[in-house]
């Protein structure tokens, strides 16, 4: 599964960015055609984006492009622009129903075609920041396999709802936990909204850590000395580290014993234990945090 | 037998002593160059430059040398050619240890003659005169040891030596702590007043007589100056310096750290010198948490001190800060009151022929460039297109002596590639150099197969210096290198006083 504890938005238009967007270390990032650019730059920025695209190597940074919504002038040329070079995902802002990602699927699979990229290879992440979208969520996620996760838009959310964007969040706690569900539904990845105030790296931390107990994979981050802080965010405790090793330890063995009921410390360990388990050295793998080995009862 | 002046009987000869010279009256004793030449009544203070000028008896083609601890706020050199231009004085060499941009005043002064060579470190306007071919000679470049090696040897030999003086007593005792031109340490005036012949402190503090604490000693002084002022506070130390928050600087800091962290030289004891560029404060940030987090005493800090590095002494992370130069205010001030904080001479720092120097004792030096190639030679003097517009520092030095050399640069500066086949000027070479670290990777020099060892699984992205040269022409392209003539406009000398390379004129 790919790694999307950051995604760092990289305006379209700012070349020397798009150029260093691989060097700071977060796992994804989205080269912004959407609100990073104002309505004059919107071409400027597609035909940079797909300079780049074309040109600059992003070594193992999976690379995403924020498009516009196809329900705005900008948002077919995006497309045409951009598909042709392959990208991993299409980030979909203002998804609102199954609709807006069956439209967006189409179109790219007639590019896919047209210039000769593997079919269903560029991924669509639909970004929920409405009510209405919000009302929509498993027609969303279920709507094409091309679906790779779920991104949630919390300042445009919290501006349609007529909510307040508080520090503490709690206006969001049940808008975060349905997307999380949503996910789930179709067993992918749900990757949470930016954090606004660059200067607050606690803040930051805080809400960070709190989706991640929410069940979130990721966040979107606008500024590179945020990629840090949600990756410590979404980095395991040495003891989840510990019991998630445990707990693999436990279902290789036994495999290999070929026994069908497996329990550690008196504990069943089902599939979704395991699956839990492996999250978890995943991700302490790629924070750097090495396993750390059990002597095997 | 015979008697001396005051009637003693002294024997004709005294066992050990091959001649000897019976006392006759106080204050007749003869003057020569290893003895007090200032007739004791004659009073060292002056009223004016031009007066001490004569009696140090200036002549045309003679070295004068400064100091620049008044940084661009220096108003004596320029204050000095304009009295040696109205004396008539011509052909000299000048033997600053650094000019900077105010200074560009000296190019009038070599227009009109009387000035000819410089030999010593030149910035910006100066420089680039420099590199357009504008003197007869060209510019030595020395680092700061060198230029004291140098003095030592006779090789750069100073007739006058003017020194900025920001607190002096009418015996000359100088101090650079106090006085509305403060610029804290005078590590590099030391050697212009040990080794010039006539030494004059322009001042623009006089205090009373003994000036406390004093850095230079009267013993060392001709002559003392008062004149209204020799510094633009403003412009001589930083009020605070800034830790860079560009996030590509960031990612180059943090990685240093990381180095740092594990070349296995973080730990008790630990001694680093890193500078005041941005990258180097960001990255002295980084070292500092990982020092807390690990309990780590250090041992010192050297080279240019700035607030920051008055913290973690403050802080307890070290014991001690060696001085040469204070950066900032908050460096400045913390020289005049911690007994830890320390001053020291441009020789004590970083001179390859003094009897040991602090340099040989770094664990880490964490240095700029202009350019750093292949053989990992770095550039720190010219800049992509060629012109002179830097000195060298104490680069090539703590190069020399540091246990680990860290090289910071981004891969891309512009659309210039940092990391490149061959550099245009070589100040310190690729042998002195460990490690080298950019926003898109750190480069270890083969010869540190132990430290590459120690690098390895540590999260750095570790690279052949040659991918990182071709991963920045991948983006670049290769650029199309200056032009130069055949003149050669710039000498740069090893410590050790080897010619290391030659800058010649950019067309």
């Amino acid at each position: 599964m790919t790694l999307r504890r950051t995604s760092l938005y990289i305006p379209g238009n700012n070349p020397g960015m798009l150029l260093n967007a691989a060097v700071y270390g977060a796992d994804s990032i989205v080269l912004d055609l959407e609100d990073a650019v104002s309505v004059a730059e919107k071409d400027a920025a597609r035909i940079l984006v797909r300079n780049a695209l074309r040109s600059i190597s992003y070594r193992d940074v999976e690379v995403t492009v924020r498009v516009n919504s196809l329900s705005t002038p900008f948002g077919r040329e995006d497309f045409e622009e951009i598909v042709p070079l392959a990208p991993s995902v299409l980030r979909l802002p203002k998804c609102e129903t199954a609709d807006d990602v069956l439209r967006a699927e189409k179109l790219i699979g007639e590019l896919e075609e047209k210039s000769g990229v593997p079919a269903g290879s560029v991924k669509l992440i639909p970004i929920i920041e409405s009510a209405f979208g919000a009302s929509n969520l498993p027609e969303i996620v279920r709507s094409s396999p091309r679906v790779a996760a779920l991104n949630f838009g919390a300042e445009d959310y919290t501006a349609d709802l007529g909510a307040e964007r508080t520090k503490e969040g709690r206006e969001l706690d049940d808008i975060r936990s349905r997307i999380v569900a949503a996910a789930r539904i179709a067993g992918i990845q749900a990757l949470d909204s930016v954090f606004a105030d660059v200067n607050d790296s606690e803040g930051l931390f805080e809400e960070a850590f709190r989706v991640r107990r929410l069940g979130f994979d990721g966040k979107s981050v606008i500024h590179p000395r945020q990629i840090a802080i949600v990756h410590r965010a979404f980095t395991p405790s040495e003891k989840e580290i510990e019991y998630a090793g445990r707990v693999v330890a436990a279902i290789e063995e036994a495999a290999v014993r070929k026994s069908g009921v497996v329990a550690l410390n008196g504990r069943m360990i089902d599939a979704p234990v395991v699956a839990k388990a492996r999250k978890v050295l995943a991700l302490a793998e790629a924070a750097g945090v090495h396993r750390i080995e059990e002597s095997r009862p | 037998m015979r008697s001396n002046g005051i009637g003693r009987i002294l024997p004709e000869s005294i066992p050990g002593m091959d001649v000897f010279r019976p006392f006759e009256k106080a204050g007749s004793g003869p003057s020569g160059p290893s003895v007090f030449q200032v007739p004791k009544r004659e009073p060292k203070v002056l009223a004016c430059l031009e007066e001490a000028f004569r009696k140090a008896d200036v002549r045309d083609g003679m070295t004068i040398s400064f100091h620049h601890h008044l940084r661009n706020g220096d108003l004596v050199v320029n204050m000095a050619l304009d009295v040696l231009s109205g004396m008539g004085i011509r052909n000299l060499v000048l033997a600053p240890s650094a000019l900077f941009p105010v200074h560009r005043e000296v190019l009038r002064h070599v227009q009109s003659g009387t000035v000819r060579a410089i030999q010593g470190s030149v910035n910006g306007p100066v420089g680039r005169a420099v590199s357009e071919g504008l003197f007869d000679l060209p510019v030595i470049l020395r680092s700061h040891g060198g230029r004291v090696r140098a003095m030592q040897a006779g090789e750069l030999s100073v007739d006058i030596a003017v020194i900025a003086a920001p607190s002096a007593d009418c015996m000359g005792n100088i101090s650079g702590v106090s006085g509305p031109s403060a610029c804290g340490s005078l590590g590099y005036a030391f050697s212009d007043a040990c080794y010039a012949r006539q030494v004059i402190a322009v001042t623009d503090n006089l205090v009373p007589y003994p000036a406390v604490p004093y850095s230079l000693p009267q013993t060392l002084v001709d002559w003392v100056v008062p004149v209204e002022r020799i510094g633009d506070p403003e412009q001589i130390v930083s009020g605070t310096l800034r830790i860079t928050r560009d996030p590509l600087r960031l990612v180059i800091a943090e990685q240093v750290a990381r180095v740092v962290e594990s070349s296995g030289l973080l730990r008790d004891g630990f001694s680093m010198q890193a500078g005041a560029g941005g990258i180097s404060l960001a990255a002295s940030d980084f070292i500092r948490e990982r020092m807390r987090a690990a309990r780590i005493q250090g041992s010192f800090i050297s080279g240019g001190i700035t607030g920051q590095s008055v913290e973690m002494l403050e802080e307890g992370l070290f014991q001690a800060l060696l001085d040469v130069q204070s950066f900032d205010l908050a460096a400045a001030a913390s020289l005049a009151r911690n007994p830890a904080h320390l001053e020291m001479s441009a020789s004590f720092y970083a001179n390859t022929a003094a009897k040991g120097c602090v340099v040989d004792m770094l664990d880490v030096a964490v240095l700029g460039a202009t350019q750093v190639d292949t053989d990992f030679n770095v550039n720190v003097n010219t800049e992509s297109d060629g012109v002179l517009l830097h000195g060298i520092g104490g680069h090539m030095d703590t190069a020399a002596g540091a246990k680990m050399t860290v090289i910071v640069t981004p891969l891309l500066r512009g659309r210039m590639p940092m990391v490149v086949d061959r550099v245009l000027t070589v100040t310190t070479p690729g042998e002195t150099v460990d490690v080298v670290v950019t926003e898109r990777g750190v480069a270890v020099n083969p010869i540190r197969k132990d430290l590459l060892e120690n690098l390895r699984g540590k999260g750095l992205r570790l690279l052949d210096i040659h991918d990182l040269e071709r991963e920045a022409k991948s983006i670049t392209g290769v650029p199309r290198s200056p032009e130069f003539g055949e003149k050669i406009v710039g000498v740069v000398e090893y410590r050790d006083g080897g010619v290391i390379d030659v800058i010649r004129q950019r067309l």
